[in-house]
Formats: C-alpha cells, sequence, structure tokens
C-alpha cells in the first residue's frame, strides 16, 4: 500500500514538473518571441534593413509573376572576391562599416524576402534556375547557385503552411517574423541541448537566458529577416541531435542529426563551425580514451550522410569534398574506424595477439594515412588559396585579411572585438561562463566535453571575429545556464537541507550538533522563507523554474550531493540573492538592448529634439519616387550599399548591391563616383545607367553617407584602376603645413579625409563631392556640412552632365538623371563617330549575315542593337576596330544618310529621348 | 483666343424648325465615342433632325449657366425654364452636349423644381436617358430627360441641371518646369447649346483665382474678381454656337486615381474595414526639367506652385484603427482630426506631387458596423458611401468590393447610378467555402458619387460562431490524437522478441523504481532515529527514544516485507540480469545499515541512562558512526547508478 502510494506520489510530481517545465518553456517562447517585437512596436512590421530587402524583391516580384535577381550577400563578399572565390554568404549579418569609426548595420533578410517571395510563387525547381537580370546589370546573377535557400524555403514553407490554412498572411509578414519565431525555437532547441548535458534545471536556464542574449537579438529582431535567425538555431539543433546520439548510442538520433546538418548548411555558411567542430570532439574523446559505439554512430552516419546532403545544396556543391574547411571531418572519419577496429581486434584477441596485431596496423595504418594525407597535401596545394577561404584563413590567421585584403580589414565586423562588445552582446554571461565550465568538468561526460570544447573554440573565434559573437552567445548561455542552475541548486539545497531539520545536519557536519540553536534556526527559517519569496517574484523565469526544478526532483542524487556539499545558511542566502541580482541585471539589460541598440531599423531613423519626435523616412521616400517616376527599365547607379534596397523597393535594376560578388564591377562604380563629372558621366553612360543615387547627411547630420564611405569606393576603385590614386583624395601633410605655416600644431596632419577648403582638387571635383554637396550652399549660406563639422570646400559649382532629379525631404537620398548627350558638332566629335561607325558595323555583322551592301537595312539592324545594350558593343566594336576585322565598312555607313524618318519607321513606339540619340547617332 | 477651333459651324444659328423623324436610341457610351473630333454642322442636316418624339415646339426661357472651374472638375449647373409653346403635351426635353464633353461627362442630373419660383420642391432627381437621334450632327451627344409629368400647352416648368465632368480642363502648355505656374483651357459655348430656341440667357464662368491669361472678348462679357459673366444674350436659335474659351491659372491639386480598389468588408463581430488602394497620378501639366528640393524649401509657393502636398479625406464618423501605407510601409506624414460628424484624415504622400507624377499607397479604417448595417424584412443590408471620400479627387476606374460574411446569400446590390456589377469569392482567415465578394465597377467617378449604396443580402447569426467552433474542435482533435497516440500501443507486431523484452524491462524499470522508494524510505526513517537521538541529548527523554525506535523498527520491518515480492520478482525476470546483483548489494548494505544505527542507538541510548563519561561515550560511539558513514556513502553511490540504468 504504502510503496504504492509512493510510487503515485512520485509520478504525479513528475508529471507535475513536466507540466511545470513545458509551460516555463512556453513561457521562455514567448519570451524570446515578444523580446525581438520592440522594433515593430515602436516602428513598423516592415524589413528594416537595408540588405533584407532583397529577400523581399524576390518574393514580391515573382509573385507577380516576374522573375527579378537575387542577390543575398553583402559587403564581405568584395572580400572573397578579392581572393576570386565562389560566393560565399556566410558572413551576411551586421557588418559595421569601420569607416570615421561609423556603424552601420546590415542584416541580409532583404534579399531572402525576395527568394522567398519568388519561391512561393514559381517553385523550388523555378527557383534554383532563377537568373536575375534585375541586379549587377549587365550581368545578372543566378540565383540557385549563389545563395543559401534555408531561410528562404522556411518561411517559404511558413507562409504555404498558412495560406493552406486559410490565414492568408502577407508574404512580408511572414518574414517580418520569421526570425523571432525561430529564435523561440532556437531557445528550445538549447534547452534539449543543454538536458542532455547536465539536466532540467540547466536546460531551462540556459533556454531563459538565449531567450533574452543580446548578442542573438541583434540578428533577429522582428524585421530582420537574415540568415542567422534560422542558422542558430539549426546550428544548436545540430549539436543537439548530436550529443543525443552521443547519449543514447540511437541511430534515429544519428539519421535525424545529418538532417538537422543538411538544414544547417542550406541555411548559413556557418555550418563548417559543426563539420569542423565535431571531429574535434571526437577527436578529443578518442585521446583521451573515450572510444564508444555510441562515439562512432554519432559521427559515422554524421560525415556520410551529412556530406551527401550537403553537396545537394547548390552554393556548396563539391565543395563539401573540395575544400579544406571538411577535410578535417575526413580524417577524423579515417581515425575513428581505425580505432574502433583497434577496438573490435582488441576485444577478439589475446592481449599478447593483440600487441603484435597493434604493431602491425599501426605500421601498416601509418603508411596508409600517410598517403592519403599526402595525396590530401597534394591536391590542396595545387589551389590558389590552399583550399581554404579567405574567411577561413583570417580565421586561423587573424592578421591575414589585413595584411593581404584591405577590403575585408575595412569591414569592421571583421576586426578582433573590443571588450565592451562582450559586454554589450552577452552581459553577466561573460563572467557566469567560467563556473559553468566549472560545473562541465564535475562529472566530465562525453556530453558536457563537446560542450566545453564549443565554449573554448567559439571563445577564440570570436577573439578574431566580432560577428562570430554570434556563435559564442549558445555556447555562453548554455555554459551560463549551468552554472547558475548549480549554483542555485546548491545555494537552495543547503537552505533547504538546514531549515526543516537542522540538528539533522550538523549530525552529519559533526561536532556541531549540539551548538545550533532553536533560536537561530527559526530565525534562519522566516528568512530562507522571505527569499523563497522574493525569488519567486523575480523578473526573469528562468530563476523560478530552475529553482522549482531542483525542488521538484525527485533523485536521491540530490540527496547525496546534499550531504556533501553544504554550505552555511548565510552564506548561501546572501549568494541566492546575489544571483537573483545578477540575474536582474542581465534582463534589465537585454530588454535595453532589444528596446533600445538593436531595434531601429535603419531604413527608417529617428531622432528627438526638443521639439518631440522627428522621423527620417528618406530612403523610402526616394524609393518609392523611383519606382513611381522612372521607367521600369532604368538602371539606378549608387554605391552597393543601397543595392538591394533599390532593387527590392524601387524596383529598379541596379549596377551593384550588397552581394559582392564582382569586385571589378563594384570597382567600376567606385570609380565613377570618384571621378570628375565627365568621366562619370561617361562610365555611367556605358552602364546603361539613367539615374545615380547619392546618400547624403550633410543637411540633418547622418553619419554614414557616402561621403564617410567615399574614401573605399576611391580604394576600392582604385584597386582595379590604377588611376585613381588614394593619396590624390586625402590632405598630404606638405600641402597642410604651406596652408597653415603659422599654426605648427597643424602640420601633423598626414594623409587626412576632408571636404573642406583644404581638401584636394581631386577630391573637389569628384562626381560624389558635386552630386553630394550640389547647391548645399544655397540652404544655410554658408554650406556647413553637419556630419563633417565642417563648411565645404567648393561651394558654387554647376553640374554640366548631370541634372537633380529629386532630393528627398531632408536631403538624405538625392537623385540624379544623366542629361542625354549633347547633339554632335561636326568636326568636333570625329572621334567617337568612328567608335560610333565600327560599333554600328560589328554589331551589325555579328548579329545578321546579311551586313553586306545593303546598308539600310544594315543600319536598321544597326539601330535595333544601339537600342538594347549599346554601349557593350561599343566596347566590342572598339575592340574589333583595334583588330583591324573591319575594312570597308566605314566608307558604306558614312555614305548613307538616314533621315530621322527612317528611325520613326522603325521605332516609333521608343521613347524620345532614346530616338534623339538615335537620330543624332545615325546622321553622321 | 481667335486660333482655337471653331467647333459649330455659324450657320447653325439660323438653321430653324426641322423635320420629324423616329429615331433609334444609342447607347451612350457608343455616342461618346462616334466621333472626337469637332465636326462642323452642315446647314442642310439641321433642317431634317427634330420628330415626333422631340417636339421642337418647346422654348427654353432664361437659362442661367453656372460653369464651376474652381478645381479640377467642371461643373455645369444650368437652371431653365421650359415653355410649351406648341399644342400636343411634351414630356421629354432634350439636352445636347458636345462629344468631348460627353466623353469626359461623370455625372448628369436634372431636377425640377415645381411652384413659382418661392415654394419650390424639389421632387428628386429626374430620369435622364442618352439617345441618339437620327440625322443629327455627330458631334453631339444627347439626352432626355424625362419630365415627371406631360407639359401642356402654355405650362412650362423649371429644371434644374447639373453636369460635372473630369478632364476637361487641358493644361496648356502641357510641360512646364518646377518654377511655372500651371495654365489650363477650357472650352466651351458662351450661347447655350439647345435644339430649342433660346429667349433669353448668361453664362457664368467662376475661376479659381482672378489671374486669366487670356479669355475670348464677346458682347456683353464680364471680368470681375474671378468671374467671367458672358451675356446676357435674347431671342437665340436653336443650336446657336458661340465658342468661348478661358485660359486661366488653376494650380489646385489635379489628382486623378487612375484606379482606386475600395475593399469594404463586413465583420458581424461589430466592424466594417475599409481598405482603399490608390494609385494616384498628378494629372495637370508634366513637370519637366529639374526638381530642386531646395527651391521648393525655400519658397514652396513659387517652387511648387503647381503640386500638391496633402490630400484631405473626409472619413465617416467614428472612423478608428486608421492607417496609410504602401508598399513598402508605414507612411508617417498623416494628420486626423476628428469630431462627432466627420473624421478628417489629412495625408501627405511620400513626396510632393508634381505635374506626371505618380505614387500610390494604401488607407483603411474601421468603422462601427451598427451604423452602417439594417435589417428589413429578414434581410441585412449594407449602406455604405460608393465614391471616395478624398476632396475633389477623379477617379477614372474605380472598383468597390464588399466582401459579405462566409455564408450569406441572396445577394443583391442596388447603386443609384449604373455601374458593372459582378461576383467573386474571397478566402480569408480561416474560411472553407470563402466569402461572397461583391464588385461594382464605374469608370470616371468624380465626389459627386460619394452617395450611399445598399448591398442586400441573408445571413444567419449562427454561422458566426462557425470559425470559433472551427478553432475549437481542431484544437481538441489536436489534443485527442495526442492522448490516443501516447496511450495507444502502436506496436506492429506483439509476438516479437523485442517488443516482450521492452515491455518486460519496463516492468523490471517499475519494481527497480519501487525498490528505491522503498530503500529511500528506509534511509529516511534512519534520518528519524537519528533525530530521536538528538532530541534525546536535548531532552534527556530516554523513554521517548525508545519508543521512537521501536517504531521505526516496526516501520522497517514493514519495509523488508514490501521488498521480497519485488526483489522475488526481479530475480526471476530474466530482464533484471544485469541489475539484480547491485540491487541485491543495495538491500544488504541496506540492511547492514540499518543494524548499524540500531546499535548506534542503543549504544547512545545505553551511554546516556548509565551516563557515562563523554570521552567513554565518543569511544563507543564513533567506529559505528565511521562505519555508519562510510555505509551511507556506499548506500548512497548505489542508489546513483541502479538511478542512472
Amino acid at each position: 500500500m504504502a510503496a504504492s502510494e509512493t510510487a503515485k506520489d512520485l509520478a504525479l510530481r513528475h508529471a507535475f514538473g513536466n507540466v511545470l517545465s513545458f509551460f516555463i518553456l512556453v513561457l521562455i517562447g514567448v519570451l524570446a518571441f515578444s523580446i525581438r517585437l520592440f522594433s515593430v512596436i515602436k516602428y513598423e512590421s516592415v524589413i528594416h534593413e537595408f540588405d533584407p530587402y532583397f529577400n523581399y524583391r524576390v518574393t514580391q516580384n515573382s509573385c507577380k509573376g516576374k522573375k527579378i535577381m537575387l542577390v543575398e550577400e553583402e559587403a564581405v563578399f568584395v572580400c572573397y572576391l578579392c581572393l576570386e572565390e565562389e560566393v560565399d554568404n556566410e558572413l551576411i549579418g551586421n557588418v559595421y562599416c569601420s569607416i570615421i569609426g561609423i556603424r552601420l548595420t546590415y542584416v541580409a533578410g532583404d534579399m531572402d524576402l525576395l527568394w522567398f517571395q519568388f519561391l512561393t510563387k514559381n517553385g523550388i525547381y523555378d527557383f534554383w534556375n532563377w537568373f536575375d537580370d534585375r541586379t549587377w546589370y549587365p550581368l545578372g546573377r543566378v540565383i540557385g547557385g549563389t545563395v543559401y535557400p534555408g531561410l528562404t524555403l522556411t518561411a517559404g514553407t511558413l507562409w504555404w503552411i498558412l495560406n493552406s490554412l486559410n490565414i492568408p498572411l502577407s508574404v512580408e509578414t511572414v518574414c517580418v517574423f520569421t526570425a523571432p519565431v525561430f529564435s523561440s525555437i532556437a531557445a528550445w532547441a538549447t534547452y534539449l541541448l543543454t538536458k542532455e548535458v547536465k539536466g532540467t534545471g540547466a536546460g531551462l536556464t540556459a533556454a531563459a537566458l538565449l531567450a533574452m542574449v543580446p548578442s542573438y537579438i541583434s540578428r533577429s529582431v522582428a524585421g530582420s529577416y537574415d540568415n542567422e535567425a534560422v542558422a542558430i538555431f539549426a546550428l544548436i539543433f545540430t549539436f543537439y541531435l548530436y550529443i543525443k546520439t552521443l547519449n543514447t548510442g540511437s541511430l534515429f538520433y544519428a539519421t535525424l542529426n545529418s538532417i538537422a546538418y543538411f538544414y544547417m548548411v542550406c541555411s548559413w555558411g556557418g555550418y563548417t563551425f559543426i563539420i569542423n567542430l565535431i571531429p574535434m570532439h571526437v577527436l578529443l574523446c578518442i585521446v583521451t580514451g573515450r572510444y564508444s559505439s555510441r562515439l562512432y554512430i554519432a559521427y559515422a552516419p554524421l560525415v556520410v550522410l551529412g556530406t551527401l546532403l550537403a553537396s545537394l545544396v547548390p552554393v556548396v556543391g563539391f565543395n563539401a569534398v573540395l575544400t579544406s574547411e571538411h577535410f578535417a571531418s575526413f580524417l577524423v572519419f579515417i581515425i575513428i574506424h581505425v580505432v574502433a577496429l583497434a577496438y573490435y581486434i582488441k576485444g577478439m584477441l589475446s592481449p599478447s595477439m593483440f600487441k603484435v596485431a597493434v604493431t602491425l596496423v599501426v605500421s601498416v595504418g601509418l603508411v596508409i594515412c600517410c598517403a592519403v594525407v599526402a595525396v590530401l597535401v597534394a591536391l590542396v596545394a595545387s589551389s590558389p588559396t590552399k583550399g581554404w577561404s579567405g574567411r577561413s584563413l583570417s580565421l586561423l590567421d587573424p592578421t591575414y585579411a589585413s595584411k593581404y585584403i584591405p577590403i575585408i580589414a575595412s569591414v569592421s565586423e571583421h576586426q578582433p572585438p573590443t571588450w565592451p562588445s562582450y559586454f554589450m552582446d552577452i552581459n553577466v554571461l561573460a563572467f557566469l561562463v567560467p563556473a559553468g565550465i566549472i560545473a562541465c568538468f564535475l562529472p566530465l561526460s562525453d556530453a558536457s566535453s563537446f560542450v566545453v570544447l564549443y565554449i573554448v573554440t567559439s571563445v577564440y573565434f570570436s577573439g578574431v571575429m566580432v560577428r562570430l559573437m554570434l556563435v559564442l552567445a549558445p555556447a555562453a548561455c548554455i555554459m551560463s545556464g549551468i552554472a547558475l542552475s548549480e549554483a542555485f541548486a546548491v545555494f537552495t539545497r543547503s537552505i533547504k537541507f538546514q531549515l526543516p531539520s537542522l540538528s539533522g545536519v550538523s549530525q552529519v557536519d559533526a561536532g556541531n550538533s549540539d551548538s545550533g540553536s532553536a533560536a537561530t534556526t527559526q530565525t534562519e527559517a522566516v528568512k530562507a522563507d522571505k527569499i523563497e519569496e522574493s525569488t519567486k517574484e523575480r523578473p526573469s523565469r528562468k530563476n523560478r523554474k530552475k529553482e522549482k526544478e531542483t525542488v521538484e526532483k525527485p533523485s536521491v542524487k540530490s540527496r547525496i550531493e546534499k550531504r556533501l556539499l553544504v554550505l552555511p545558511l548565510e552564506s548561501s542566502v546572501i549568494a541566492l540573492l546575489l544571483l537573483v541580482l545578477l540575474g536582474a541585471f542581465y534582463v534589465v539589460h537585454c530588454v535595453w538592448a532589444a528596446a533600445e541598440a538593436y531595434s531601429a531599423p535603419s531604413i527608417v531613423l529617428t531622432s528627438y529634439s526638443h521639439d518631440g519626435l522627428h522621423v527620417f523616412d528618406d530612403f523610402r521616400e526616394a524609393y518609392a519616387w523611383l519606382s513611381h517616376n522612372t521607367e521600369v527599365d532604368d538602371k539606378v547607379a549608387s554605391w552597393w550599399d543601397y543595392g538591394y534596397q533599390t532593387t527590392a523597393m524601387a524596383n529598379r535594376t541596379v549596377i551593384v548591391d550588397n552581394n559582392t560578388w564582382n569586385n571589378t564591377h563594384i570597382a567600376t562604380v567606385g570609380t565613377a563616383m570618384s571621378s570628375p563629372e565627365k568621366a562619370a558621366w561617361e562610365i555611367f553612360d556605358s552602364l546603361d545607367v539613367k539615374y545615380v543615387l547619392v546618400v547624403f547627411g550633410g543637411l540633418v547630420g547622418y553619419p554614414s553617407d557616402d561621403i564617410n564611405k567615399f574614401l573605399w569606393m576611391v580604394r576600392i576603385g582604385g584597386g582595379v584602376f590604377p588611376h585613381i590614386k588614394e593619396p590624390d583624395y586625402l590632405v598630404c601633410w606638405r600641402i597642410v603645413a604651406m596652408l597653415s605655416f603659422d599654426r605648427i600644431c597643424c602640420v601633423i596632419r598626414d594623409g587626412q579625409y576632408r571636404i573642406d577648403s583644404q581638401a584636394t582638387p581631386t577630391m573637389l571635383n569628384c562626381l560624389m563631392y558635386k552630386l553630394s554637396y550640389y547647391r548645399f550652399v544655397e540652404t544655410d549660406g554658408k554650406a556647413f556640412d553637419r556630419v563633417r563639422r565642417t563648411e565645404i570646400g567648393k561651394k558654387y559649382f554647376k553640374l554640366s552632365h548631370f541634372e537633380e532629379v529629386f532630393t528627398t525631404h531632408h536631403w538624405m537620398v538625392r537623385i540624379y538623371k544623366l542629361k542625354p548627350p549633347k547633339n554632335r558638332i561636326r568636326g568636333k566629335t570625329k572621334k567617337s563617330k568612328s567608335v560610333r561607325v565600327h560599333y554600328l558595323f560589328s554589331m551589325t555583322r555579328r548579329s545578321s549575315p546579311l551586313l553586306s551592301h545593303n546598308s539600310s537595312s544594315l543600319l536598321s539592324i544597326c539601330c535595333f542593337h544601339s537600342l538594347f545594350g549599346r554601349k557593350l558593343a561599343q566596347q566590342q566594336a572598339q575592340k574589333e576596330v583595334e583588330q583591324e576585322r573591319i575594312p570597308g565598312i566605314k566608307p558604306i555607313i558614312l555614305e548613307t544618310v538616314v533621315t530621322p524618318g527612317l528611325c520613326n519607321t522603325y521605332f516609333p513606339n521608343r521613347h524620345d529621348d532614346r530616338t534623339k540619340r538615335l537620330q543624332s547617332l545615325l546622321i553622321l | 483666343m481667335s486660333t482655337l477651333p471653331s467647333f459649330l459651324n455659324p450657320n447653325l444659328e439660323k438653321s430653324q424648325r426641322r423635320q420629324r423623324k423616329k429615331d433609334e436610341v444609342y447607347s451612350a457610351r457608343s455616342a461618346a465615342h462616334s466621333n472626337r473630333r469637332y465636326t462642323v454642322f452642315p446647314g442642310s442636316i439641321g433642317s431634317t433632325y427634330l420628330y415626333n418624339r422631340y417636339p421642337c415646339w418647346l422654348s427654353v426661357c432664361d437659362p442661367f449657366l453656372q460653369i464651376d472651374l474652381a478645381s479640377q472638375i467642371v461643373r455645369i449647373a444650368t437652371t431653365l425654364k421650359v415653355e410649351n409653346a406648341g399644342s400636343d403635351p411634351v414630356s421629354e426635353v432634350l439636352f445636347a452636349f458636345p462629344d468631348h464633353q460627353a466623353k469626359n461627362l461623370a455625372l448628369l442630373v436634372a431636377t425640377t423644381t415645381e411652384g413659382k419660383g418661392k415654394t419650390k420642391s424639389s421632387s428628386g432627381s429626374l430620369p435622364i436617358e442618352a439617345v441618339h437621334p437620327e440625322g443629327m450632327p455627330p458631334a453631339l451627344t444627347w439626352y432626355t430627360v424625362s419630365l415627371p409629368k406631360g407639359l401642356g400647352k402654355g405650362e412650362s416648368l423649371t429644371l434644374d441641371m447639373m453636369a460635372v465632368f473630369s478632364h476637361l480642363l487641358r493644361p496648356f502648355p502641357e510641360k512646364i518646369t518646377q518654377g511655372d505656374i500651371q495654365l489650363v483651357v477650357f472650352q466651351d459655348s458662351a450661347h447655350y447649346l439647345s435644339p430649342y430656341e433660346v429667349k433669353r440667357q448668361s453664362v457664368r464662368v467662376k475661376l479659381p483665382e482672378p489671374k486669366v491669361e487670356s479669355y475670348t472678348k464677346l458682347e456683353n462679357t464680364k471680368f470681375s474678381g474671378s468671374e467671367i459673366t458672358y451675356g446676357p444674350y435674347e431671342n437665340l436659335p436653336s443650336f446657336s454656337y458661340s465658342p468661348m474659351a478661358v485660359h486661366f491659372v488653376n494650380n489646385k491639386p489635379f489628382a486623378v486615381a487612375k484606379e482606386l480598389v475600395r475593399e469594404i468588408e463586413i465583420s458581424h463581430w461589430g466592424n466594417v474595414q475599409v481598405t482603399e488602394h490608390y494609385t494616384l497620378l498628378h494629372d495637370g501639366a508634366q513637370s519637366t526639367g529639374e526638381f530642386s528640393r531646395l527651391d521648393y524649401q525655400a519658397r514652396p509657393q513659387v517652387k511648387g506652385a503647381s503640386s500638391f502636398r496633402n490630400l484631405v479625406a473626409m472619413l465617416p464618423p467614428r472612423a478608428h484603427s486608421i492607417y496609410y501605407r504602401d508598399e513598402i510601409g508605414n507612411i508617417s506624414t498623416s494628420n486626423i482630426y476628428s469630431d462627432s460628424t466627420k473624421t478628417l484624415l489629412e495625408i501627405e504622400p511620400r513626396y510632393p506631387m508634381f505635374g506626371g507624377w505618380r505614387t500610390s499607397f494604401t488607407i483603411g479604417y474601421g468603422l462601427p458596423l451598427h451604423d452602417y448595417l439594417f435589417h428589413s424584412e429578414g434581410k441585412r443590408f449594407l449602406k455604405i458611401f460608393f465614391g471616395c471620400p478624398m476632396n475633389e479627387m477623379v477617379i477614372d476606374n474605380l472598383i468597390v468590393k464588399v466582401v459579405l460574411p462566409e455564408g450569406s446569400s441572396d445577394i443583391s446590390a442596388s447603386v443609384p447610378f449604373s455601374v458593372k456589377q459582378g461576383q467573386e469569392t474571397k478566402f480569408s482567415h480561416l474560411d472553407m467555402v470563402g466569402r461572397p465578394v461583391v464588385v461594382l465597377e464605374k469608370t470616371n467617378v468624380v465626389p459627386e458619387h460619394y452617395q450611399h449604396f445598399l448591398v442586400h443580402y441573408k445571413f444567419n447569426s449562427l454561422s458566426l460562431l462557425r470559425e470559433p467552433l472551427m478553432l475549437i474542435s481542431g484544437f481538441l482533435f489536436l489534443f485527442v490524437a495526442c492522448i490516443i497516440y501516447n496511450h495507444a500501443d502502436l506496436t506492429i507486431s506483439k509476438s516479437s522478441a523485442s517488443y516482450l523484452a521492452k515491455l518486460q524491462w519496463d516492468e523490471v524499470q517499475a519494481s527497480i523504481q519501487q525498490v528505491l522508494n522503498i530503500i529511500n524510505r528506509c534511509i529516511a526513517t534512519h534520518d528519524k532515529v537519528e533525530a530521536s537521538l538528538r532530541d534525546l541529548s536535548r531532552t534527556g527523554d530516554a523513554q521517548a527514544c525508545k519508543a521512537a525506535r521501536k517504531a521505526a523498527d516496526n516501520l522497517l520491518k514493514e519495509l523488508s516485507k514490501e521488498l521480497k515480492p519485488l526483489l522475488t520478482f526481479l530475480q526471476s525476470s530474466s530482464q533484471a540480469v544485469q541489475i539484480l546483483p547491485k540491487v541485491e548489494e543495495l538491500v544488504a548494505k541496506e540492511r547492514e545499515l540499518q543494524d548499524r544505527i540500531m546499535s548506534k542507538h542503543s549504544t547512545v541510548v545505553d551511554c546516556y541512562e548509565k551516563k557515562s563519561s563523554g570521552r567513554d561515550f565518543d569511544n563507543r560511539v564513533a567506529p559505528i558512526q565511521q562505519k555508519i558513514t562510510a555505509l551511507r556513502q556506499e548506500v548512497d553511490d548505489l542508489i546513483e547508478v541502479i538511478d542512472e540504468i
């Protein structure tokens, strides 16, 4: 009777505990979701950042049945492309442009949204084969092969499910809320992982910590539709399944693990972290003599299945077996088989026989290994970067980037973090992590050793690159969860143990039995009660739940430890209080970070002044203007930062965008921006650009404008086109010294970037300067730039090749139109005439066999081509002229007089100025 | 303004009575499209086109035309008195507009005012029909107004005509720069164009500003303030026409919605949600050249005179949850002023609208249902405004969609003017069959179309509960499915070895758990015994201590009894082979621990009773205590080991 009753009681308590932890998990999910909604509540439900608009565009326009180009990567790629590597968007995320210390947040959700829209409309196969001609004009971009489709597919599935349930959420809404939803799921995955390592209490604590860790919030606020949002979930879940497999030895979980790994590969380039960390752990286990069949089951299927699955993702493809990032896993795969064989043979043979066998196997194995390694090394060494991508190299050698790729160095996200950024991003967790590591060693299991390895490696990587703080955050949460949970367990246990039976404790503590006085016990009991109450009212759920867990725990274990670790009542009470304070501080910090630091969308800016809130919605003003008041086929040139947004919000073709896979192209735009007006006009005209967009913050003091980024345009442009030289744009110290001869303090300014009257003439005549400051002086009469805090150097000038067509309310975005070329004046433009003639010819020759002597048809074909991609053809023509492949055609064309009427016959519906241009072109 | 084309041949004025013939009625549309150019009426036709049906012995006295050009919409209000000069009663009156006006005619309303001037009683609008009398000059479009009752001989009637035209003002020049003002041309006849003789008439043209570039100067033309008056002219023959043109400054917003989709969604939970999607165009003179924000900000009145910055929407009172956004998000430049009679929504597009610039946006608001939904004869009907709430906006193509709740039937819409009706289905939140949508389309809509229309339908209130019930049952099924899944045994082969082994293993685990429970209780009893010892040291009550020991003894015996069947089960079970030794060891150790504790207890009590010295006490108890501690440690370890299995 009694036994069954206790069993029932126990079962009930178990059930109660389960229900309780279920509710706590639900609440954690709600917390993780809602803490990320500040951006939506304070601003609105839009994709917030510059980059996320790419994805949005894909989805949207494809819904209209229009194919658009997907572009999703970002600045970082510039670097990689410098290395001439394949596209890799692992580094999408917040890029802090470090020019003049200004921080710019980029999140790459845009583009994901666009893909997603495309996906929802056209299905997966069209998605893979999608060629987007809206970006990187005139190159275009193959989407399927250049994006990590995980996020897009995820959101697409969500959208599809909702819509098939007749819940008509818009694509945009789904995209905005994907990140918060997935951070909830990531919190649950953290719970699972930590539970596998250290039990439910630690799991719940870690989940609560992760739900609000600022580092993760920064990438997953509502509206940042970003790869990292789902990738962190995938990362944690993959680790959980690995540990689960390791603990159970179940092949089922091993298979799930491979699938989770596949999802991670789909989502983020950071999957290489997994495929290196797990082999490291396996190796660690083997070395420390922890090899078991469970380890084999956890690892071998993952490598085989995981690699096969990973190579299904078009972006990864053969990289899954070809690049050095994956070699560690294969090497360990071999090692684990050798070890497995060794254990197997050991079981079969007698000890003496085994010794013989060992020598045999070791010698043979060594030879084979050497051979394999040699082959691998040879293969790897044959590739220019030794098989390592620039990112990985800069990870392994922190100085690599700054030494070889200045553009990588330019992105401050790739700089080592500063101490404040640790405090900002993981806050008190930084102090709890060491305690967690210690707790993991008591006792050390396979799982806890994995977590220790995880935190150690991620600390290293985060020390190399700021953005990898994101990988550190879950590890720190797990460790701190373990630490907090253990600490609470110890303290509450001490209190609980001392409260009901004070003397019992003292008996065990030997000798103290008689000293305990009832009076003190009484007061302490009251105190402890109070504490228990106060802990229940704690702001964060995490502490309460953990404490409940420990109290609830019916296990015998706690009983044992109870006897082992009992702390004095007073100190445990105080320690508990302090821990609660620490937790409260963490919560306050996280909420602040979520509300203030990370929720401001870069697309809408706000400022508070004495007369209330000011909204700077200039970006959208400009994009809306572009989308409604320009032709659909017009090309817009801007610095790549605004590429995604222009394609997504303004729906116009751009020259370069945040997926910076082609450095030359970016350099062309950079060169144009840093050239004088006429040269810039020619470059833009050759790219068929019709509008040029610049961002100018001088009027309202918006610091991350194009003038502040201008030096990078010069550098990147100069990297490809040597006639652009950075020193030309910088004030050299000698000049400064001359100008300020009587002021010696100024002499030390060497190579300073400035736009005031001391700036170099090159600087003052470049296109970017002119477009930014055009008629700026008339605003206040002095032309005082509020960002640079100086008066500008050249105040009065006119534009001859560009005209202002739109400027937003706060002048933050200025759009200029290329003026049509002036009518040709006879005799003056001889050179260009011949070029045009050749161009006409070459186009005809290439396109039609009837080029021969029927000059009118020839010209009509020429005209036709001149309307489509004239400049490209022109270049080709020039080339052919140089090669002298077109003899005799020049006279023919020169003799032909084409009347404007001919043009009209062929292009009655053409746009006016185009026709005009054509006419001027044809009347030779 | 002599350069302007003359529309009608002056000969026309001289044309006299015409022969009558029957004619056919054409639709207004085909008439409007018949000819775009202003052809000259040949005099010969003029004499042959009136028939029985449209007797021409009416004469029109004192028509007074008021042409309102104050905005982009042209409103021509005509007050005229019709007299029957013939013998037969007349029931219809003919009106004509030149084609170029008629094709832009948005609304034509005629009312009569009966009585003699002072005791006016408006009898509502009269039916108007577009007709196409045969033989008439093709550049005119004809309408007949049916009089409420036949007009007998010598009787007269006062008619009020209101014609509203959109797109009638032509910007001239068509392209202007940012700093230019917008000039528009209006062309009409200074004489009242009528098939009847006109006794005396005058025209008054009202302009938005007292600035006129030029205007046709005829006899009796007066220009004062912002008004131009032509006339009075007396005794005009039928079809007299005197071209008149005004070229004037009009900087009023030429806001034209190329398309407006209004979606009115009824929720019987108490809300009418209105969503309006605008595609807006500034239809005035095209803006060319540079747009300088500097100039615009410095002197908006001069350098942006032709542009408009904001629009005002007059929403119904008690409108709530108003939003204003476009496809890329919220637009922050809007204001709301509301009182009990109206809600004024002032919105600014993202950028100032210059000529030819376009934009698109969406506004939405909710209205309380009970203000707009009524019952009659077992049916419900929605009574809500048709047109657009924006001030002085022309809508080229208006689509009104009324989304009725799911399950509505017998749907019919009645609109006071002709519209194209259709039906479609919309799927919204959790719909099964979709919601019926009444689609009403109308082109060329002006603010005068902001009138009530009705949508009748039948709806059972119980259908309201459909969706909540669906949700509830959905979750119920989900939970039930979970419960069933948890309780059902989904094993395919119930006789397979692994399945049986699993069952056995479960039993073994359960019994091991029980064993552990019992051991735990034993340990708890030990603690009690220890506690009684402490009590002893405090109170000195040896009897109580002994009693406690006895009770503990009994309890332990009971527990060991309970333990026996479990152990025998474990021994018999094949699955427990691995764990059995541990369990047995645990039981043995526990028993030893029991003995030790009892012996310690008896020793302590013994010492206490004998009042032996502290050192003696220590000597006797200490070794036992050591063993107890060691044993306890072992037991704990064992428990932990077993627990982990």
